[in-house]
């Protein structure tokens, strides 16, 4: 995806006008969240300025193996994609949803009150912008609303940044979400940084966006700006290593269902369930019912949940896909095939999280490249 | 539902560190509500009064090491309702199931002045390879809510939600970075089971196993990541998988594939 032609709505803050930003979002009552360093890796959490984010460090990235290091230039947003993604903001790991309380006969049900903080989210990329799409299909578009999604959802003021460098997992660029942010945001921004200037083009997304660049100091871009940001983008996008043909894939796996590479891939997968913890999309959760000693206070909780855990498929005599190959396929036929039968888009956008933080560097499009490749094996010998 | 007769619960120990049953005693908060919930009727740890079986609860902690001992858990286990193992030592052998992979006696020759006293099995062995077991808890040690856990569950009739996947769930639940991924550390976390909120992780350090192998651990494909990836050394590996659960059955056949 290229990044969006229109010269409407462009402005150029500097590096100080960064921090003023995040000024203005929090005297409008917003919580901040963006990335800062912790664990020696890039994630999301509360951010109060500039000063907490990983101001000059580079991600790199490859099957099993992340590494944060300088850059040298000061970039604000050097970085790519972390193990975080946004969804823990919106449909988080662990949430209560109501408790009952014995009261003589009867039962007292109360459900949490809903989460009404306003958060900024900072440094959104393109394919962060499509996995929440992705999940608010899930969450919101469907008969069943998440009414705490929705109110987190509908509570968010989203700064993107397009993607200046991709890491040598990132593939957003086959998945179409990216390295450009093309919607889904108040402000977008790209990172100009070099010949002693370091600013931040911004594009404007919505009236909240506009409202809240107004009470920044910027100025209006230039036929320059706009010429450098094309070109950083264009960069950025023939920087990209990793591909995933897509056009295929559904025929493809659903047709494949007893390839002999689920058995393959089962040797090496350890159904530690990483890849769909940090995926942006995954959405699956239990819940666990607990209760007080008496039995008097019950509570429902949610939990994030992974279809790696044989708990998951659990009927009664057991569970549905006792095996890590059954579980494998289940994980990538439905991101890639099934999922698209049943909210219309494929379920991945191509982050590449999945790469690089399954601890024994397993990487999906080798996968779907290896099972594509198995249905001509005469080739190899031609 | 209050029981209108208190279910009886009895700790009984075997080869161990006594460190489990203390989890029990650990529950401060909890403590009061435990002993008016059930009559401890059997606790040395706790009370020197003890009540006759049967019992309807039996915590049992600790490896069977002794013929004495063999004998001993028929008889606990005729005299419980529910028998529920607690810890590394009673789910899989313990630390001292290294002497699954020695001959005892050369221990016993430079441990005791005057081994011929000594009447010891060959083998360090889970309770469960003796008699039937109802629900284990793992760990070493438990963790003291997941064992407050199993009794309100088993008080309120209900099924106790202790997961057998990885422990790599709940790091990221609680939005740790894998410390394998992004610093090299070697971690047994995709292989054990999930129990201790990824404690150690969140300390930065890999999992040293304490709660013994997950479902379907694929201890092979983590070992061969160490080996080629990280440049973990063979004996080092061996070492690794060789701690508190040295006798699960997923970690021993993997470090006798190394060891030899």
């Amino acid at each position: 995806m290229s990044i969006s032609e229109s010269n409407t709505n462009m402005n150029v803050i500097d590096r100080d006008g960064l921090d003023r930003l995040f000024e203005v979002l929090v005297s409008e009552g917003y919580l901040l969240i963006g990335p800062r360093v912790r664990d020696a890796s890039v994630v999301y959490d509360e951010i109060s300025s500039t000063r907490d984010m990983p101001v000059g460090l580079k991600d790199e990235q490859e099957p099993g193996r992340y590494r944060l290091h300088e850059r040298g230039d000061g970039a604000v947003f050097g970085y790519v994609v972390g193990p975080h993604s946004w969804k823990r903001e919106l449909f988080p790991p662990v949430q209560k949803l109501y408790q009952v309380q014995r009261n003589g006969g009867k039962p007292d049900m109360e459900a949490p009150a809903a989460d009404v903080q306003k958060r900024a989210l900072i440094g959104v990329r393109g394919c962060e912008l499509a996995a929440m799409a992705i999940q608010d299909k899930v969450f919101v578009d469907g008969p069943f609303v998440d009414e705490q999604y929705k109110r987190r959802r509908e509570n968010l003021f989203i700064v993107a940044v397009h993607c200046n460098e991709p890491a040598a997992t990132c593939f957003c660029g086959s998945m179409g979400t990216g390295p450009a942010a093309r919607s889904g945001f108040d402000l977008a921004m790209t990172e100009v940084i070099g010949g002693g200037i370091h600013e931040f083009i911004v594009e404007t997304g919505t009236e909240l966006g506009a409202t809240m660049l107004d009470a920044v100091p910027h100025r209006e871009s230039t036929e320059d700006d706009r010429v450098r940001r094309a070109m950083i983008n264009e960069t950025a996008r023939q920087g990209m290593t990793r591909a995933m043909r897509t056009d295929d894939v559904h025929r493809l796996l659903t047709r494949n269902y007893e390839s002999p590479r689920w058995e393959e891939v089962s040797e090496r997968c350890l159904s530690c369930a990483n890849c769909t913890m940090v995926c942006p999309t995954c959405f699956c959760s239990t819940v666990e019912d607990v209760t007080d000693l008496s039995g008097d206070h019950a509570e429902r909780w949610r939990k994030w949940d992974s279809c790696f855990t044989s708990d998951f498929s659990y009927l009664v005599g057991g569970s549905v896909r006792p095996s890590i190959s059954s579980q494998y396929r289940q994980w990538l036929t439905h991101k890639l095939a099934t999922w698209q039968d049943q909210f219309g888009v494929i379920g991945c956008v191509g982050c590449g999280r999945c790469i690089s933080w399954c601890p024994v560097g397993i990487d999906l499009t080798e996968e779907v490249a290896a099972i594509r490749e198995s249905e001509h094996p005469a080739k190899r010998y031609v | 539902m209050q029981p209108k007769v208190k279910p009886k619960l009895a700790v009984w120990k075997f080869a161990s560190c006594d460190g489990c049953q203390l989890s029990l005693l650990d529950c401060e908060d909890e403590l009061l509500d435990v002993v008016g919930a059930v009559e401890l009727a059997y606790f040395p740890e706790a009370t020197k009064s003890v009540v006759d079986g049967p019992y309807d609860v039996s915590l049992v902690e600790g490896s069977i090491t002794t013929p004495h001992d063999a004998e001993r858990i028929h008889q606990i286990r005729r005299e419980s309702k529910v028998l529920v193992t607690i810890g590394a030592c009673a789910t899989s052998g313990g630390i001292q199931a290294l002497r699954n992979f020695a001959n005892v006696e050369s221990f016993t020759r430079i441990v005791y002045a005057a081994p011929q006293y000594i009447d010891t099995l060959k083998k360090s062995t889970p309770i469960g390879d003796h008699v039937r077991v109802d629900f284990e808890l793992r760990g070493c040690p438990i963790n003291q809510y997941q064992l407050l856990e199993v009794i309100n569950a088993f008080l309120n009739g209900r099924k106790p939600n202790i997961p057998t996947y990885s422990v790599c769930v709940e790091c990221k639940r609680r939005g740790l970075s894998c410390v394998m991924v992004s610093q090299g550390t070697p971690c047994l976390g995709p292989v054990t089971q999930a129990g201790c909120d990824a404690l150690c992780p969140s300390y930065n350090r890999g999992c040293y196993a304490c709660f013994g192998p997950k479902e379907s651990a694929n201890v092979p494909s983590l070992s061969q990541w160490w080996r080629s990836s990280l440049d973990v050394r063979r004996e080092d590996l061996v070492r690794s998988l060789r701690t508190f659960n040295s006798g699960a059955t997923d970690f021993e056949r993997e470090s006798i594939r190394h060891a030899n």
